[in-house]
């Protein structure tokens, strides 16, 4: 065990340790080292060393500590009879540079110089994602002119994992809001008798915006965030290097190849969605004793082709939107693990901001042209 | 039992000069490999306390693995690894991480943690291990740190470093808690010679300053030479050791064509 005996002599204050040094002996003896020094009126103190029996790098650092606030306060603190095989290891510390401080506060900006870089920060954003449309739209063109150049058992790989692989959570989230549409809204509806207008709601709010909306935000977590993750981490494994160096285009190659798949498996997913949700509803409709046929014939007489197409076009968009940012953010991962993490939340976040904008730009546009 | 600790002060006389001395690591019968193929057949040695000790071998033959399980991280087919006299393949639980916080591991990637600084690196073994305060655990690492060149880069993330910096700061790290043994995997690959050599300095000054036991894989000639006390040598066609000694001595004595092979940088007879 470590321990500290003080003693004040004529010439000032003696701190003598003895025993074992090590990080699990010497928490106490450290705290009262300190104190003893504090309370020494800044007489010159001296570290007696001469029965310490073993000491390794925590007790070197408790002289080292004790030296240090020494040369702080510009006391006279100093180290006696320290074995010479402690003295060696004591050497190899420079008290003065671990004297000062680590990391000084970083200066604060004033408030229009950080309002000014937030908003140089969101343009340059901008900026960027307006070049990767840009650049994604000219892969694009270039896939379909050529279609030979495009990967195409990524795609389908890439296809299976966006579509296939997304069925399960899709019919699920899609049954339940077809569930919880029909029986929130039959409720106070059957007050007015009106229940079986339930069915138009659910109808028109499914296949216009709902569906398509809910699909594509599902897709954003799920496979924006996987494409961003995916992407970042061959960023940061220097894998995006390597194709650059070996004249491949990132974004030929890894960005047309997803934006395919997406393109071609959301509006699928969103089919899936609207007819899934559809059930749910007709099924909730039930127990308001509101028949299959009825419901059928109801959604059929209010919803036509137009509203179908209207929510069937969102979705190629919604597409183009989620797997264009997942793929942005990959591309613009720096380094180390956290920053793929970030990618992966910057993707969700920003493309489910885009689809809400995108989709409320949709619905005035339907607005004036009608539809 | 305290966290990490030599067993014995740090030695006045050169480490590792006392073949009698106990050996601080003993593998025994270690038989290893992946599912069925078998990698390392009956490999046995020991370690002495405050040597450099170094495993080689070619390509393939063996070297990770083998330091893989002298950690702890793989179960061997069959034997056994004495820490300390504690044997690691069979122990669990507290008596388990008694014998890990005997050893420290610097691996080939250096394996820091990416969202943490430096400091955060070294701190973070010795929060977990020992109730010291803030202050003190935070001079603790800065002295790590300093101990390898560090000091100035302590809110660095690894990220902004360089390759060599990473493995200086992993050692930092590994060192942290003061263990009796520090195995490094492959320290001066990838490094430019300079850095390497820097590298090879320091641990021979912590190996001489610390007393620390060093068991070190590598394949580099230079570094060999520069800081092993001891070497064995991996053969994957005899699946174990087909050497064991002083470096320099096994270069101009033996009479293994394969270790005269390798410690003379001759190409197979197909390649040359």
């Amino acid at each position: 065990m470590a321990a500290l005996a003080i003693r004040d002599t004529d010439v000032g204050r003696v701190l003598a340790l003895s025993g074992r040094l090590d990080a699990n002996t010497i928490r106490d003896v450290w705290r009262d080292a300190r104190r003893a020094l504090a309370e020494s009126s800044g007489r010159p103190v001296v570290v007696d060393a001469a029965a310490v029996d073993y000491c390794d790098g925590a007790g070197i650092a408790l002289i080292v500590d004790l030296l240090r606030i020494g040369r702080r306060e510009k006391r006279d603190v100093e180290v006696a009879n320290l074995k010479p095989a402690f003295v060696a290891l004591l050497n190899q510390f420079d008290v003065g540079v671990l004297d000062h401080d680590l990391d000084p506060e970083p200066k604060r900006r004033p408030a229009v110089e950080e309002i000014g870089a937030i908003t140089a920060g969101v343009w340059h954003d901008i900026r960027e994602q307006v070049e990767f449309v840009g650049e994604t739209v000219a892969a694009l063109g270039y896939a379909v002119r050529h279609p030979s150049t495009v990967r195409w058992r990524d795609v389908w790989v890439i296809c299976e994992r966006v579509g296939a692989d997304a069925l399960p959570i899709v019919a699920l989230i899609s049954f339940l809001l077809g569930v919880i549409l029909a029986f929130q809204s039959a409720i106070p509806m059957k007050k007015f008798g009106a229940e079986i207008f339930v069915a138009d709601l659910i109808g028109l709010a499914m296949l216009r915006e709902l569906g398509p909306l809910m699909t594509a935000i599902l897709l954003a977590g799920r496979s924006g965030a996987a494409f961003a993750a995916e992407i970042g981490t061959m960023k940061v494994n220097q894998e995006v290097d390597a194709l650059t160096t070996m004249g491949l285009d990132p974004v030929r190659f890894l960005v047309t190849t997803r934006v395919i798949a997406a393109l071609l498996m959301t509006p699928l997913l969103t089919l899936f969605a609207d007819l899934v949700s559809l059930l749910g509803g007709a099924l909730t409709l039930q127990s308001f004793s509101i028949p299959f046929i009825t419901f059928v014939h109801e959604v059929e007489g209010i919803v036509d082709f137009s509203d179908f197409m209207a929510g069937f076009v969102k979705s190629f968009i919604f597409a183009i939107l989620i797997a264009g940012i997942g793929c942005l953010r990959g591309l613009q991962t720096s380094a180390g693990a956290s920053s793929v993490g970030d990618a992966a939340t910057r993707a969700v976040v920003s493309g489910i901001i885009l689809l809400v904008v995108v989709d409320g730009v949709f619905a005035v546009v339907y607005f004036f042209l009608d539809i | 039992m305290g966290p990490a600790v030599p067993s014995t002060p740090p030695p006045e006389a050169a480490p590792g000069d006392d073949a009698a001395a106990a050996p601080i690591i003993r593998v025994e019968g270690l038989t290893a490999g992946y599912d069925d193929f078998v990698l390392l057949k009956d490999v046995s040695f020991d370690v002495r306390p405050g040597e450099v000790f170094v495993i080689l071998g070619g390509s393939g033959c063996g070297k990770s693995t083998l330091l893989k399980h002298m950690i702890g991280l793989y179960e061997p087919m069959a034997g056994h690894v004495f820490i300390d006299g504690d044997d690691i393949v069979t122990s669990e639980g507290d008596a388990r991480k008694s014998i890990l916080r005997k050893i420290g591991v610097m691996y080939q990637s250096g394996a820091l943690f990416g969202s943490m600084t430096l400091l955060e690196n070294v701190r973070l073994p010795l929060e977990e291990y020992t109730e010291l305060d803030n202050e003190a655990i935070d001079l603790i690492g800065r002295m790590k740190l300093e101990l390898v060149g560090l000091e100035q880069f302590t809110g660095h993330l690894p990220a902004a470093i360089s390759g060599g910096m990473q493995k200086r700061a992993a050692i930092a790290r590994a060192m942290a808690l003061d263990p009796m043994i520090l195995f490094l995997d492959e320290p001066s690959a990838g490094l430019d010679p300079i850095t390497s050599a820097s590298l090879d300095a320091l641990i021979r000054r912590l190996a001489e300053n610390l007393g620390v036991t060093f068991v070190i894989v590598t394949h580099e000639l230079a570094s060999i030479f520069a800081i092993a006390d001891r070497v064995i040598m991996l053969d994957k066609r005899k699946k174990g050791i087909i050497a064991e000694g002083d470096p320099r001595v096994l270069r101009d004595t033996s009479e293994d064509p394969w270790v005269r092979q390798f410690f003379h940088r001759e190409p197979d007879a197909v390649a040359a």
